[in-house]
């Protein structure tokens, strides 16, 4: 992959700018974070050294035999003074009181959502219509790029207002990834004041 | 891929049984060390030098990919890199933007986005 900006090349003043990518396990995060990162997605498996790697029962779905024990993230340099990070919020329940961390200001959220099984997505759903204050779309991950379901069937699937916006990737694809990540941060723009009190 | 530093260690005798910081370091707040010192280093306990060191040869860098790298639990990172910038061996970016959701900062990611699209 080539990039315009060695990431060490960013300046001691940079700006981060962060968005937040969940959905259950095996919707595709880590992927989506790895199209577009320039450094591998680095499972933070020190963010919890207490913890044993656990077995996740849906796991074997799409024969992925690993999941994400904390989290991915990602980085993509988009300027020498600015840097956007991709965090990946991990789908095991046990690990839901990380996403207020994860979440602290994140300037948008992508929810990812497999149509063959939505209901993983369902937790995620929740805490962001809920718990959080940063604006969310949910992107249906197409894994054979096919789009199986219509995507308005999936809205009232999953329960989506309106209001939010819904999209299908290709988690695989860079292009599609950034494109995803560009409707997330506007629909924050269209969301939030010009300038939102923190 | 990462091992912790010292195993032998319960993680939060490394800072002295501190767990909060004074600051929001937020897992992707920006740190770097520009101005790195080679006698600074080698006083510094195991974790804060591997953190202080990584932040020299990484070049700016998030809280998390200094935790991650270095193998250091987040919560323990951030006390350890609030110490080192408290003693000015580390620069950490609150960011000139008070809000993520200030339309310069999301205006600026989303042209930078499309321009690597």
């Amino acid at each position: 992959m080539a990039f315009a900006n060695s990431p060490d090349r960013l300046a001691p003043n940079a700006t981060s700018a962060k968005v937040v990518i969940a959905g259950g396990i095996g919707t595709g995060k880590t992927t989506m974070v790895g199209a577009v990162s320039e450094i591998p997605p680095a499972g933070t498996e020190a963010w919890i050294t207490q913890a044993s790697r656990i077995v996740d029962p849906s796991a074997d779905v799409n024969a992925k035999t690993t999941t994400t024990i904390a989290t991915d993230f990602g980085r993509v340099t988009l300027a020498h003074d600015l840097v956007l990070y991709l965090f990946g919020a991990p789908g095991q329940p046990r690990f839901w009181p990380m996403w207020d961390d994860l979440c602290r200001s994140a300037s948008a959220v992508v929810i990812l959502a497999d149509t063959r099984r939505l209901d993983v997505s369902f937790p995620a759903m929740d805490y962001f219509e809920n718990d959080s204050d940063v604006p969310f779309i949910v992107a249906v991950n197409l894994f054979d790029g096919v789009q199986t379901h219509p995507v308005e069937q999936v809205r009232d699937a999953l329960g989506i207002a309106d209001s939010v916006p819904l999209v299908t990737c290709d988690a695989r694809s860079r292009e599609s990834v950034v494109a995803t990540l560009l409707v997330a941060l506007r629909n924050t723009m269209v969301k939030t004041p010009p300038v939102a009190a923190g | 891929m990462t091992t912790t530093v010292n195993p032998w260690v319960r993680p939060y005798v490394l800072t002295g049984g501190r767990t909060r910081t004074q600051h929001q370091l937020y897992v992707h707040t920006l740190v770097s060390a520009p101005r790195y010192d080679q006698a600074v280093a080698a006083d510094l306990p195991p974790e804060s030098r591997h953190l202080y060191e990584r932040a020299r040869a990484g070049g700016t860098q998030s809280i998390a990919e200094l935790s991650a790298y270095c193998g250091i639990s987040l919560g323990v990172t951030r006390v350890l890199l609030e110490d080192l910038a408290a003693a000015d061996h580390v620069q950490i970016n609150d960011g000139v933007y008070d809000s993520p959701f200030d339309h310069r900062l999301l205006k600026r990611v989303i042209d930078g986005l499309r321009e690597l699209a």
